[in-house]
């Protein structure tokens, strides 16, 4: 690399760091108050980049008033999340508001993409197009503004926190809200201030972010919130300062990484660093590592109640009625059926690990990816017969999706949501770009169908029977275990995981269990779509359906068999049964996710 | 049979536990007092490897065990409770103390080097009559364990213990350490929070275990009871030991005095000594 284009990357390395930053100083606030990673943040920097659109290319306005109008729109809808969906689930467990504010990011994601279309948009910087030489490279007016906002930023939150009274407020709730609320500080005052400031830079963040790619579209917000997210915890979480340096960090490794290794990796290095960051340096690079951390974050999303009993008959009833459905419904109804039940299938092994052992994972799709590559590619390259080659990529998955998990064991509450989320990214990006093994973007095509020994299952009913025998194996494997002494074990741990282990429960190897058989079970999951799909790429399994199927294991009771079961069938069948509901299909998980954590956390057949 | 030899834990600036030094016999009933904040806590977290020393020994039994993870500890015969009470909550009274009884499983839980933990997993799918009768042999001493609380927990086997008054969550918690069959016995303040009937029928039990022979080693705030109970009593403050020895030569030891009187302005010691007065 050349001096100018090394002097280049920085540049850009820089500017995009300042970018993540305005991201991430909003993130840190609001973990400071509210103890809470906000997962619509992105959202929120989506919707101010498309405020900034309309602003500048529908309504012509010059920039001194797209800027206030940016700002403004982002406050309010930042002030109306913390108003109407967080403010409510105070007393709830730790970790509901952030699934809440997943639901919040599902809906406004589709609200945004109806009202925009999904189809990306230019966002033309409306400033003049000069470049400044600097040595060998060059700094163009965008760069500066984009520098001149962060700098800005810092220095007017630096003064705000320091110098003001609401700052003071921020501070006194952060480090002990209920402290802050005895002296008098109205810490919903306080919230609402902080939710005001963080969405209106990060709403500022998606106009800018949109003016130097010249480009926006809807899905841009997941991205935003990850990136937003990791820059946070290099800095430590909840540390304003460190949430800018992390930043800075974080866009100069991106942009120095592309230029050694290329754009598709790009994404690797922020959640590989991630990780190791969080295994490491929980604290944040800036903390002493021998610190303790600074809130025991236990517990899981776990509402108390009984579970429903439901009679073995009746569950025989319904395992019965199930298995005649094919000769009353068409094949559409079976199609919609049999996908059903393989969201059923991940939910299962979702309701195991989140619910009965009390690792909320959004990164379960990452098993699915898994398991689909590794049975499609057995019954291709190795030409095993299907069947087996199912079976054992339920093997390769347990074993590899342990693995890959075993770093979170350890870590509590968000962290584990947090570092589960990177792990599905990762296996993601891996999958991209190992083109040797999983033949990278173009995917795998041609795979071979279902089929037991040389009998193909090429019609509907049989494909469903196929895959309701599989579900039905499960679960009641499932049940047998947890009926079991590992049952009451998992529990424990999940209850409280230092008391368990000074009863000797040996934390690694219980959550090594429940992930390879919840592994086991996903991997299988995954490799009966890929038979049925014949065609996948890295984005079949993508973070949706981590989210989709938290949201089922939410639905039905977390820890629930039948409930995962039932979750499933209502929220993947209802759908598809009304066909013009398709477009507003995640408009309705992320407002089922919302009346769910705050109505019925336990789930409609209980937590268990 | 416990040996503690110069134990120092900082946390900053601050000495937690400065250079201590304990020893403990089999069957006898070691008492740890002292003012809030005195260290006793961290001494426990230290003996029973939820922290790790930053210097000094913890031998059980002629074991070196310091810094062992905690997992590891309940295998060898020490047991603990926790000072505010840590039971399971979505956990009923029976599978609660179950947990204890969790080392001693030896059919569901076959000691394979590296394989161990998959065929723990299909024994559990299996359930071979070894590991039924196993269980069924555990839930026994279970329900034996939990009659030394006389009809307190036996009736409430199937309750989740979040539902259960704060007396008897505590009763789960010595239960559930008892199932461990412990050689050496840790109570973190057994009565904290109990009126005066409940804390003279925990008394009782504690006796009644170390009649049996019982090694305990107990932290505890209410003088009467440790006066009462203890063969020995150790006396921190500041984090240091400040004095040792028989219940009566201890009360009068005017060092004792002294560092309780000197936290009587802030703390809730001073009621306790008058209690024992």
């Amino acid at each position: 690399m050349t001096w100018s284009t090394w002097l280049d990357y920085t540049v850009n390395g820089l500017v995009i760091g300042n970018i993540y930053a305005l991201l991430a100083v909003g993130l840190a606030l609001i973990f400071g108050v509210a103890n809470l990673i906000n997962f619509a943040h992105g959202s929120i920097y989506t919707v101010g980049a498309y405020v900034g659109w309309v602003c500048i290319t529908q309504l012509h306005w010059p920039l001194a008033a797209t800027v206030p109008a940016v700002l403004l729109a982002s406050a309010v809808l930042g002030v109306g999340i913390e108003r109407l969906a967080l403010r409510p689930l105070h007393n709830a467990s730790r970790i509901a508001p952030l699934l809440a504010t997943i639901g919040i990011s599902l809906v406004l994601d589709q609200i945004t993409q109806l009202v925009f279309t999904p189809n990306p948009r230019a966002l033309p910087s409306p400033l003049p197009d000069w470049r400044f030489q600097i040595g060998g490279g060059s700094v163009g007016t965008l760069d500066l503004l984009i520098l001149a906002v962060g700098l800005g930023t810092a220095g007017a939150l630096y003064s705000f926190l320091r110098f003001t009274k609401m700052g003071w407020a921020v501070r006194a709730t952060a480090q002990d809200s209920d402290a802050a609320k005895q002296m008098g500080v109205d810490v919903n005052r306080v919230n609402m201030a902080v939710f005001a400031i963080a969405s209106a830079l990060g709403g500022l963040s998606g106009m800018l972010v949109g003016m130097y790619y010249n480009n926006i579209d809807p899905g841009m917000s997941f991205d935003a919130t990850l990136k937003g997210v990791v820059a946070q915890i290099i800095g430590g979480m909840g540390n304003v300062p460190g949430a800018i340096a992390g930043s800075l960090l974080l866009g100069l490794i991106e942009s120095y990484g592309i230029a050694l290794f290329g754009t598709s990796y790009r994404n690797l290095f922020a959640f590989v660093l991630l990780i190791a960051i969080l295994i490491w340096r929980p604290n944040g690079l800036f903390a002493s590592a021998r610190d303790l951390p600074p809130e025991p974050m236990t517990g899981s999303f776990l509402a108390r109640g009984k579970p429903v009993r439901i009679p073995p008959r009746a569950l025989i009833a319904i395992g019965a009625l199930a298995a005649l459905l094919p000769f009353a419904g068409s094949d559409y109804v079976l199609q919609t059926a049999t996908n059903a039940l393989l969201y059923g299938l991940l939910a299962l092994s979702l309701t195991l690990v989140a619910g009965t052992v009390g690792m909320v994972s959004l990164g379960h799709a990452g098993l699915l990816a898994i398991g689909a590559y590794a049975s499609a590619l057995l019954a291709i390259e190795l030409a095993i017969p299907v069947v087996v080659a199912i079976v054992l990529a339920g093997i390769v998955t347990a074993v590899i999706g342990t693995l890959l998990v075993f770093p979170a064991f350890r870590m509590r509450g968000h962290y584990v949501s947090i570092a589960t989320l990177a792990i599905g990214q990762i296996v993601a990006l891996v999958i991209l770009n190992w083109n040797g093994l999983t033949r990278g973007p173009i995917g795998i095509s041609g795979i071979p169908p279902l089929s037991i020994g040389n009998l193909p299952l090429y019609d509907a009913p049989q494909a469903y029977w196929f895959v309701l025998v599989v579900v039905v194996a499960l679960a009641l494997l499932q049940a047998r275990i947890l009926s079991s002494h590992l049952g009451r074990t998992w529990r424990a741990l999940r209850d409280d995981d230092i008391a368990a282990r000074s009863h000797g429960v040996a934390l690694d190897r219980y959550k090594a269990m429940a992930f390879a058989f919840g592994g086991f079970g996903a991997g299988i999951g995954g490799a009966v779509t890929a038979h049925l799909y014949s065609y996948i790429n890295h984005e079949t399994f993508n973070a949706q359906i981590s989210v989709l199927a938290l949201t089922i294991a939410i639905l039905g009771g977390l820890g629930n068999i039948s409930g995962a079961l039932l979750g499933s069938a209502l929220l993947i069948g209802l759908p598809e049964l009304f066909r013009g509901l398709a477009e507003y299909r995640m408009l309705i998980y992320g407002v089922a996710l919302l009346l769910l954590i705050r109505l019925r956390p336990q789930g409609l057949l209980g937590t268990a | 049979m416990l040996h503690v030899s110069g134990l120092i834990r900082r946390f900053g600036g601050l000495l937690a536990v400065n250079e201590v030094d304990l020893a403990i016999r089999p069957g006898e009933l070691l008492s740890v007092i002292g003012p809030n904040g005195a260290g006793k806590t961290t001494l426990f977290n230290l003996i029973s490897g939820l922290d790790r020393p930053d210097a000094g020994r913890v031998v059980f039994e002629g074991r070196d065990i310091t810094g062992l993870p905690p997992e590891r500890l309940a295998g060898i015969g020490l047991a603990r409770t926790f000072q505010h009470g840590r039971v399971f909550a979505n956990l009923s009274v029976m599978d609660n103390v179950l947990i204890g009884g969790h080392t001693r499983l030896s059919a569901a839980r076959p000691s394979l080097p590296g394989l161990g933990a998959l065929a723990e997993l299909l024994l559990a799918l299996l359930r071979p009559a070894s590991v039924r009768a196993e269980e069924a042999a555990l839930r026994d001493e279970i329900c034996d364990i939990l009659a030394l609380f006389g009809d307190r927990l036996l009736p409430r086997l199937d309750h989740p213990a979040h539902s259960l008054s704060y007396a008897n969550r505590r009763r789960v918690e010595i239960a559930r350490a008892l199932a461990v069959r412990p050689r050496l016995l840790l109570l973190d303040e057994p009565t904290a929070g109990m009126n005066e009937t409940e804390t003279a029928e925990i008394q009782d039990i504690i006796a009644m275990l170390k009649a049996r022979g019982q090694t305990i080693l107990l932290i505890e705030h209410k003088l009467g009871m440790v006066m009462s109970l203890s063969d020995r009593v150790i006396v921190m403050d500041g984090g240091r030991t400040i004095a040792e020895g028989p219940p009566e030569q201890v009360r009068h030891d005017p060092a004792v005095i002294e560092a309780y009187l000197g936290h009587s302005a802030t703390g809730d010691a001073a009621p306790v000594i008058e209690d024992a007065a």
